[in-house]
């Protein structure tokens, strides 16, 4: 049982909002995995709940005559991953939203939660934000649009008054048409996951497919909300897929726009680190799904594949390091050959 | 503060007077006796007290009953036949020998449930994945994977031959 | 053997599948009260006072208990037998609630309330006021001059116990050996290398909760249902804690929802019962979170391992020296016996030239308490013995399987210390296996000078683990069997099913000795410490060899009595059968005997001439062939035949048991009860080989390939026995890449006591994990077998941190190696 003081299951979000203007202590709950959870920890402990847990057109994924895609705040992250049309025109957001927790949670969870919770972590946050999506807040005084990427005021915060419904997100043709993405979320684990980071990349190729003609760059976990990139973005904008180093523009000029912080789940440098390397390669991964052959699409570019650079390893085995490490040579000669990977 | 809610749990309709703080896990287990639903964690982490409602797998400990009304709810209880009989996926886990401790079990068996009723094909990742929401510590999911490849492809025979 | 070596299905495995198997929250009886425990929020100090006001006020408070009303009682908790000598007694450094706060989230205080909302409001509400120190979260702090000791009554520092072991001697040091391999050798020839090996701080993560509920009866017995492994330990236990005599003690123990050691030991069972008796004995339940569970019962102890090792250039391992020191946090639980046990094997895996050294320190530090996990401080040892074999081999180029072949423990060998002996040695061949099945030397040769971000690697451990505890604790475990009226019988153990299988080897293994067959023995899972017979409980790798030994000598005994019963019907000097509806059965059945054995009186027959076989009274096989020679010398050929089960089936057991239960002449109700001390072990082995490949910029390590390979003699249950290492393997690879609870050192606070955040291995990050045995008969098992509960979970971390070494020439010492460890050791060797 949870320690709440009531109850109320809203029969619309007019109702909703209408509840949560008469109770100022009234939290609202959609699909439940944060809210109860809370609950259960002690915080907001004695609190109402206006549900909108059954409100079914909050649930609705459509698009409109402009091809503006409107996405229901209520729509569970397996409604998402698996609705046709985010399949057919949005598929990173299923993706994305796929990456959440485990199957049940993605039952339960709705993406209305997952954005008002203000978490950088949140794994369709950035993906929204690459898209350049509007959320919809309906009050009092009837509904209003923000852009998501005006809607986080800081960790955990939101510009969501507490008598306000995020009703949906709208996210205008122009944001997709053309564009092709992949999103990372990199964990310590395969499911059951908060991002470490998470990674979106969107891009749009010219009518050849050689060059970018456009592309977008988000992360989660880069800062104490999610951040889009568009000074990396604009670096590589125009350049050729063939041409290996957008990895390293994208990536170095990512590490400028971002502000990770250490924390006992990951250090600072990891997540730069991570920022550095999952930029780059959900790039490729982006160019390649734009039905790219493999073989026109520049690799990524790593320290150690050319000749030379492969005594790093050697090195390691050096006398040197040993010694450093606590092993003693009584011969005073050089090491001996170290193991199989030195020859 | 007892309100009354009405679920159809395991085939059965069902009238309750169930406390508006209850999760499903507490009025399944607490109300119904329908004890294989286990608490793991409390908070969706484990999927012990995985259950259907409406068809699809949720955290029964997370989930308010209240939100149950008017919807159907399956346990592991309700996949037995009316002499006794086990359901294939139940008899799958037993031949498999993917059973030892037997708490994290029935909720893999209603997310069995769910994957087989979608009549589709699961490679064994695919399958990795759509159990990753339960934690097992006894069987490295060897064996849970092997009893649900088996079940998924029986199914598949015979759903892919009515197809 | 017929039954033994089957591959036949779980006996609780129907009820588990359809949820009718019922598990200690699943007993609760309606109206029940809920309990929660106040924890400290400090990690060291003492409680001055409370204030309990707000708290009492919450409706629905039945009781609020605070460490100042507990008796005066201090007890142990480890699930060891109790020693009658002093100095083997475990440390009693508890009590029900403590004063003393010694780590954060010590029990402090607890509530007793209607419902549970009530009594977490009321937690929330008390107030505590304390004396604060310093908290002392590791090792090093414990052991600083000046660290407060944590149990001044008992220690003057934070030492629980140091111990020193040496091979080669009691005289033997590692000094003197490098002095002595110097002459032998010549200076030039030999090396040294020095090393420390870190392992963490890991959780058990059973998925049921060691919940309980307790109630106390009109004749003031306390009866306490719960989650543990040790129902008569606990039993004593709580009987120490409250300060009342053992017998008033009831514990009963359902299905258990796993233990993996947790629940060998006694936890909160001591405070549900005091909290019961705080309320007029009403039945109290006490609600024990995943986050307690986690930072406030036990774990597996992060140990720190300081190794030398002494060798000759061409890879000839001459000497090695341990210095472990265990963190062992708050309360001594186990004690000593963990980290004394990594120094053992430590020392007995591999046979160093000149000799052995090992230093053991356990230390009390303000963290959360250690105790027993699955191998018992040998994943450890393990970690430590095999990471450094692997940097000697990577230093002398030798082939690390050429290595273990030629230094690793022979055959033959005896522990000096406890005289323990390797009686059937499958170690080298498991070695040989893992190696053909893993393709070793090909792998070895393909994965040489690899470039690249991403790379492949092969690497192996091996172990060797003792079956049971003794001759260092009492070994000793009681089976009693029951004849029902249709020839079917009552197993009752008190070995307890925690989920690996016990109660379906058991019910094998009856069938095995008694000839009952194995759907006819309906084994009791259930122990109750009123009716089921003495047990120290599920621990060690003990069960199958020293309980199946208990369950061997039973059967005997009670196959005797059923045979005496049967040679009373059949001897024709009681009239008493002729009268009954079996009159006509039994009188065919001697003549048949008769007829086959070439006996001329009744009373010729005897019970050596009978046996049991598929639930019937059969003729002895060994007196029929010995009939046969006198009778028919010239056809064998139609032997097998001729005495057959059929040519030899004399009645049915039922028609024995329902006579003997209502014969007027003789009423016997056939029993057997026995109880074995067992006085011997023996040594298990095995060896895990895993092919992986790294993406260096990630740190993100993929198991290819894993495969454990075990010597643990004869398998009862094939099947059963291959599902348990899976699960063994899956818990080493969430110790090498990807478990550990951790602790903020400022505060001792933990940051990820839950299921989220402490990462024990999803469906997703499991690899296809492959099983593979060497069975050699064990003359010291009850039927050929050895130790394999716990073996498994030993050695696949570090058979995949020597195949990241191999993979990259990156030697890594601390598990888990999770990527952030990995990516800044490739940043290290420049390799990223």
């Amino acid at each position: 049982m949870f320690d709440i003081r009531s109850f109320y299951e809203a029969k619309s979000v007019e109702d909703a909002v209408r509840a949560l203007s008469e109770d100022e202590n009234a939290l609202l709950i959609s699909g439940g995995t944060d809210v109860l959870i809370r609950l259960r920890e002690g915080k907001d402990a004695g609190a109402s709940l206006v549900s909108i847990h059954n409100i079914s057109e909050l649930k609705e994924i459509r698009e409109d005559e402009n091809g503006t895609l409107i996405i229901g705040a209520g729509a569970s992250f397996s409604d998402i991953t698996n609705n046709p049309i985010v399949k057919k025109n949005i598929n990173v957001l299923g993706e994305a939203a796929d990456t959440v927790g485990g199957p049940q949670i993605r039952n339960m969870g709705t993406i209305g939660g997952n954005i008002c919770n203000g978490a950088t972590s949140a794994d369709t946050a950035s993906t929204l934000w690459s898209f350049n999506a509007t959320v919809v807040l309906c009050g009092k005084d009837g509904a209003r649009e923000i852009p998501v990427t005006e809607f986080y005021v800081g960790p955990g915060r939101t510009v969501r008054k507490h008598d306000e419904v995020c009703t949906a997100f709208k996210i205008e043709k122009k944001e997709y048409e053309g564009f092709y993405g992949h999103y990372i979320k990199y964990g310590k684990r395969s499911a059951m996951e908060i991002a470490t980071l998470g990674c979106v990349v969107r891009v749009k190729l010219s009518a050849d497919k050689k060059k970018i003609e456009d592309i977008r760059l988000a992360f989660g976990v880069a800062g104490p909300t999610p951040v889009r990139c568009r000074k990396a973005e604009e670096a590589v904008k125009g350049m050729d897929i063939s041409d290996a180093s957008i990895y390293e523009k994208l990536s170095e000029t990512a590490l400028t726009e971002v502000n990770p912080r250490s924390s006992w789940r990951a250090s600072k440098e990891f997540r730069l680190q991570l920022i550095s390397e999952l930029s780059k390669r959900a790039l490729r991964e982006a160019i390649l799904k734009s039905g790219v052959l493999e073989s026109e699409v520049a690799e990524i570019r790593y320290k150690n594949e050319s000749d030379n650079e492969s005594k790093a390893n050697a090195e390691l085995f050096s006398r040197d390091v040993y010694a450093a490490e606590g092993v003693y040579f009584n011969d005073g000669s050089a090491a001996f050959p170290g193991g199989e990977n030195n020859a | 503060m007892l309100k009354i809610i009405h679920m159809t749990v395991n085939g059965k309709e069902t009238e309750l007077a169930v406390d508006e703080r209850e999760s499903l896990l507490d009025t399944l287990r607490n109300r119904l006796g329908l004890t294989s639903v286990k608490k793991g964690c409390e908070v969706g982490e484990c999927g012990a007290c995985t259950v259907l409602v409406n068809g699809e797998a949720i955290d029964s400990c997370i989930y308010l009953s209240m939100w149950a009304d008017g919807k159907s709810v399956m346990t592991v209880e309700g996949l037995k036949g009316p002499d006794g009989e086990l359901s294939p996926i139940q008899r799958a886990f037993i031949e498999e020998a993917a059973v030892q401790c037997g708490f994290c079990t029935p909720g893999l068996i209603m997310t069995a449930v769910e994957i087989v009723g979608t009549g589709k094909k699961y490679s064994r990742e695919e399958l990795k994945k759509l159990i990753a929401g339960h934690l097992c510590r006894c069987t490295g999911y060897e064996n849970i994977l092997n009893a649900m490849e088996r079940i998924v492809e029986e199914t598949y025979k015979v759903c892919g031959e009515k197809a | 053997m017929k039954v033994v070596g089957k591959e036949l299905t779980r006996v609780d495995a129907y009820g588990k599948v359809t949820g009718e198997a019922r598990y200690t929250a699943d007993l609760e009886p309606k109206g029940i009260l809920h309990a929660r425990v106040l924890h400290s929020e400090i990690a060291n100090g003492v409680v001055k006072s409370f204030d309990l006001t707000e708290a009492l006020k919450v409706p629905g408070v039945t009781k609020i208990v605070t460490c100042f009303d507990v008796p005066d009682c201090q007890f142990p908790t480890a699930g060891h037998p109790w020693s009658v000598e002093k100095a083997h007694q475990d440390i009693c450094d508890r009590k029900i609630l403590n004063r003393r706060v010694r780590f954060y989230g010590d029990d402090i205080a607890a509530v007793v309330a209607e419902d549970e909302v009530a009594a977490a409001r009321a937690v929330r509400l008390i107030k505590v006021e304390y004396e604060e120190y310093e908290p002392i979260v590791t090792v090093e702090k414990a052991l600083a001059e000046g660290a407060t000791p944590l149990h001044e009554d008992l220690r003057k520092d934070n030492i629980i116990v140091k111990s020193h072991m040496t091979m080669g001697g009691a005289d033997f040091s590692f000094e003197k050996a490098y002095d002595e391999a110097v002459e032998k050798y010549g200076e030039e020839n030999v090396n040294v290398i020095e090393r420390t090996y870190n392992t963490p701080r890991i959780s058990h993560c059973h998925l049921e909760l060691p919940v309980s509920w307790a109630y106390v009866d009109q004749n003031g017995k306390i009866t306490i249902t719960c989650s543990t492994q040790i129902p008569h330990i606990v039993k004593l236990c709580t009987a120490m804690a409250l300060g009342v005599p053992a017998g008033r003690i009831r514990i009963v123990k359902p299905y258990i929802g796993g233990g993996f050691g947790n629940k060998q030991d006694v936890l909160y069972e001591p405070l549900n019962a005091f909290l019961s008796m705080q309320v007029g004995g009403r039945p109290v339940r006490l609600e024990i979170s995943r986050e307690e569970t986690i930072s406030c019962t036990r774990t597996r102890h992060a140990i720190e391992g300081r190794c030398r090792a002494l060798f000759t250039r061409d890879g000839r391992l001459l000497a090695r020296k341990l210095e472990a020191y265990a963190n062992n946090g708050a309360y001594a639980s186990h004690g000593h016996a963990i980290c004394a046990n990594c120094g053992t094997v430590f020392k007995d895996l591999y046979a160093d030239e000149l000799g052995c050294e090992v230093d053991c320190a356990t230390v009390y530090t303000s963290s959360p308490t250690a105790g027993a996990m699955r191998a018992y401080g040998i994943p450890q040892s393990i970690w430590f013995t095999e990471c450094l074999a692997d940097d000697i081999c990577q230093i002398t180029g030798k082939d690390p399987c050429d290595f273990r072949l030629e230094s690793c423990m022979k055959e033959g060998f005896v522990d000096p210390g406890t005289k323990i002996p390797f009686l059937t040695y499958g170690l080298k061949k498991c070695i040989e296996e893992g190696r053909k099945q893993i393709k070793w030397d090909e792998k070895r040769a393909a994965y040489k000078n690899q470039k690249g971000h991403i790379r492949r690697g092969v690497g192996m451990a091996i172990f060797c683990y003792k079956t049971g505890v003794h001759p260092i604790s009492l070994e000793t475990a009681s089976c009693r069997m029951v004849l029902n009226q249709d020839g079917s019988m009552q197993l009752i153990m008190g070995a307890t099913e925690i989920g690996q299988g016990a109660d379906t080897v058991f019910t094998q293994m009856a069938a095995e000795t008694t000839g009952i067959s194995f759907d006819k023995i309906y084994v009791v899972s259930t122990q109750d410490t009123d009716v089921t017979p003495f047990d120290t409980g599920a621990y060690a790798s003990r069960q199958t060899y020293v309980s199946g030994k208990a369950c061997k000598k039973c059967g005997e005994l009670f196959r005797e009595r059923i045979l005496e019963y049967a040679e009373y019907m059949l001897v024709n000097e009681i009239p008493d059968i002729s009268k009954t509806i079996y009159a006509e059965i039994v009188k065919e059945a001697k003549e048949k005997l008769k007829a086959k054995l070439g006996l001329s009186e009744d009373k010729d027959i005897s019970r050596s001439m009978l046996d049991i076989e598929n639930d019937c009274i059969v003729i002895n096989k060994d007196a029929v062939d010995h009939g046969a020679v006198n009778n028919d010398t010239t056809n064998t050929s139609g032997h097998d035949e001729a005495f057959g089960f059929e040519e030899r089936k004399l009645f049915e057991l039922s028609v024995l048991a329902d006579t003997s239960f209502y014969s007027l002449d003789r009423s016997q109700h056939i029993t057997a009860e026995v109880t074995n001390h067992c006085k011997e072990n023996t040594f298990a082995s095995g060896c895990c080989f895993a092919d992986i490949e790294v993406d260096m910029p990630l740190g993100k390590v993929t198991v290819k390939e894993v495969i454990n390979v075990h010597d643990s003699g004869i398998l009862i249950n094939p099947k059963l026995a291959e599902a348990q290492v899976h699960g063994g393997m899956s818990m080493s690879l969430g110790f090498g890449l990807s478990e550990e609870l951790l602790i903020d050192e400022k505060t001792g606070k933990p940051y990820n006591n839950n299921l989220l955040d402490y990462k024990i291995p999803t469906a997703a990050d499991t690899p296809d994990l492959k099983v593979s045995f060497i069975q050699l008969d064990d003359p010291s098992g009850p039927y050929g077998n050895k130790a394999l509960g716990e073996p498994p979970a030993i050695p696949v971390a570090p058979a995949i941190r020597n195949a990241i070494l191999n993979a990259t020439g990156v030697a890594m010492n601390e598990a888990p190696m999770t990527a952030e460890r990995l990516v800044k050791a490739f940043k290290d060797a420049e390799l990223i």
